[in-house]
């Protein structure tokens, strides 16, 4: 067999991931629609990929107040790009009386309406609005490398606009390379500064090899994967499908990861998916060995 | 009715410390718990945990009790952030070298939870939250529904924490409470450099009071500087706004402070 090969091994070999609470319902409001085509994509979204639709305004509220009772602590809008969604505002203005919310966005379709309009949302509310600008490098060469010529400047600008309006964009940054992790967000923070960010604030993830991304750097090695993990070794381990699910007009997913994954789809309704998930997917790997969260914190 | 005073957040601010322990008998209580962190931040750390130990408030051990009494390598607190790890390490280091045997095993051995009944409602007093004691419960990322569950989880009508460093108090729809008490080792990044704690009322209705207490807040800077302790730590203190630890503060909260 041939390493790129992954085995066929029984469920049995994987560790299970119980959901201890529903803290963080993510929901994917634009589908896979996105105005940009990154070569790392997790979800594979694009201008023309319509396989998870946006959702309904009236969609995303039967979810949340589905997920209320839960006990649920925040929301995570993602897409696609969320700001594409045409009452993405709206929906904000539904859901943040509800729970803190937080939009994660390419940061290129900011306007001056729009910001004041996020502004006057999180200022008039007693939850926290925040907004997450995704950076790739920190430089444009790289940055672009990954989502298109001239975008490492239209997210900068994006950033700016946003600490103009005192939202505080949190700036989610992929380690895509080697480096020392503290020299990393070191040259970050120093690159915000320098672009006139005064008030930085940097979220770090790992690539996972999903999606597009399989395309640039191969996929998972059968090496790569928790198969014989006991469930002992992960019980110490906070990985984030122990606290969240994920929802796109196509269902219950078990994390904002995998809605494109075989198996990442846990049922049509909140109850169908409150079960164990059986942690046998590459990006669980990435999850369990990193200890990342897609979370705020 | 019972009166119950709550403080958390020490950080070593032992001046701070006893001008709240002063005004505790003043606004008038039954009982006094400390909800954890005695360390960290400001000087000479056994200061404040001789003052506690010689009135016999009873501690809670929080995150950083935990990590100085069973001598880890951190705080314990989960920064990234480069900046806010430099700091946090700094003022880390200095207590654990300052901090004696005798009261690193009575850290260790300091409980993570108490329950109390009184006057017929249940209380549970936590470092973080319930479930765990380095969680953060900011007042804008807690919705009522994340409370009300942590309530119910818990079997409790009034849950009491610190942690955060900022006081908050909600009154849950269901009638139940949730109470953060803030700190005493740092300001509430408000521009006031004041000490603050809580006064809970029991009877029928539970009533919650924030004081704010102030103290010698020049004192203290001035025994920072002495010891060398970080000019950053020294001007929250002289301020009261905060300059570091700030990474995982949500924005609502960020954006009241100044950095």
């Amino acid at each position: 067999m041939s390493l790129l090969q992954t085995p066929s091994l029984p469920a049995s070999r994987f560790p299970e991931q119980p959901l201890s609470h529903l803290d963080a319902l993510w929901i994917q409001v634009a589908g896979t629609l996105c105005n940009l085509a990154c070569t790392h994509c997790f979800v594979t979204s694009g201008p023309s990929n319509a396989r998870h639709p946006m959702m309904s305004r009236d969609e995303i509220r039967q979810r949340i107040r589905e997920a209320l009772p839960l006990g649920l602590k925040e929301i995570y809008f993602t897409g696609g790009e969320p700001f594409l969604h045409p009452e993405m505002v709206e929906i904000l203005e539904d859901s943040m009386p509800q729970a803190p919310c937080t939009v994660l966005t390419n940061g290129t379709l900011f306007t001056a309406r729009r910001l004041e309009r996020l502004r006057a949302l999180s200022e008039g509310s007693r939850h926290s609005l925040e907004i997450r600008v995704s950076l790739d490098g920190y430089r444009a060469e790289d940055h672009d490398a990954f989502r298109g010529p001239g975008m490492f400047t239209r997210a900068i600008q994006g950033l700016i606009q946003c600490e103009a309006y005192e939202l505080l964009p949190i700036v989610t940054v992929t380690q895509n390379t080697d480096e020392d992790p503290v020299a990393f967000r070191e040259r970050y923070i120093a690159m915000l500064r320098d672009a006139g960010i005064q008030r930085p604030r940097l979220k770090v993830l790992p690539m996972f090899r999903l999606g597009r991304e399989v395309a640039r750097s191969g996929p998972y090695r059968p090496v790569e994967s928790l198969a014989g993990v006991s469930a002992a070794e992960i019980e110490g381990v906070r990985l984030q499908c122990g606290t969240c699910r994920a929802v796109t007009a196509k269902g219950v997913y078990v994390c904002p990861l995998l809605v494109e994954e075989s198996g990442g789809r846990m049922g049509d309704r909140f109850d169908q998916a409150l079960g164990p998930f059986t942690l046998r997917h590459g990006a669980c790997y990435t999850c369990y060995v990193t200890g990342m969260t897609c979370a705020n914190s | 009715m019972i009166r119950l005073a709550a403080f958390g957040g020490v950080y070593s601010n032992h001046l701070a410390l006893r001008a709240v322990l002063d005004d505790i008998p003043r606004r008038g209580a039954d009982l006094t718990w400390c909800l954890g962190d005695l360390g960290g931040f400001g000087p000479h750390p056994d200061r404040s945990a001789e003052t506690l130990r010689e009135c016999g408030i009873p501690m809670l051990r929080g995150n950083y009790d935990d990590s100085i009494g069973n001598d880890r390598a951190d705080c314990g607190c989960g920064y990234t952030d480069p900046r806010d790890n430099h700091f946090a390490q700094i003022s880390y280091d200095y207590t654990a070298a300052r901090t004696s045997p005798d009261h690193k095993a009575w850290m260790r051995d300091l409980p993570t939870h108490r329950r109390l009944e009184l006057d017929g409602r249940r209380l549970l007093l936590c470092h973080g939250s319930p479930r765990r004691m380095n969680e953060f419960l900011w007042d804008s990322v807690c919705p009522d529904a994340f409370l009300e569950w942590l309530c119910r989880s818990f079997m409790v009508d009034v849950i009491l924490c610190t942690h955060t460093g900022l006081h908050w108090h909600r009154p849950l729809p269901s009638g139940r409470h949730v109470v953060n008490a803030g700190a005493i080792g740092r300001p509430a990044n408000d521009g006031r450099p004041a000490a603050w704690y809580v006064a809970l009322e029991l009877d029928q209705d539970v009533r919650v009071e924030f004081r704010a207490v102030p103290y010698d807040h020049d004192q203290l800077a001035r025994e920072m500087e002495a010891e060398e302790l970080p000019p950053e730590f020294v001007e929250t203190v002289r301020t009261g706004w905060w300059t570091t630890c700030l990474e995982n503060m949500p924005a609502k909260e960020r954006r009241a402070g100044r950095f």
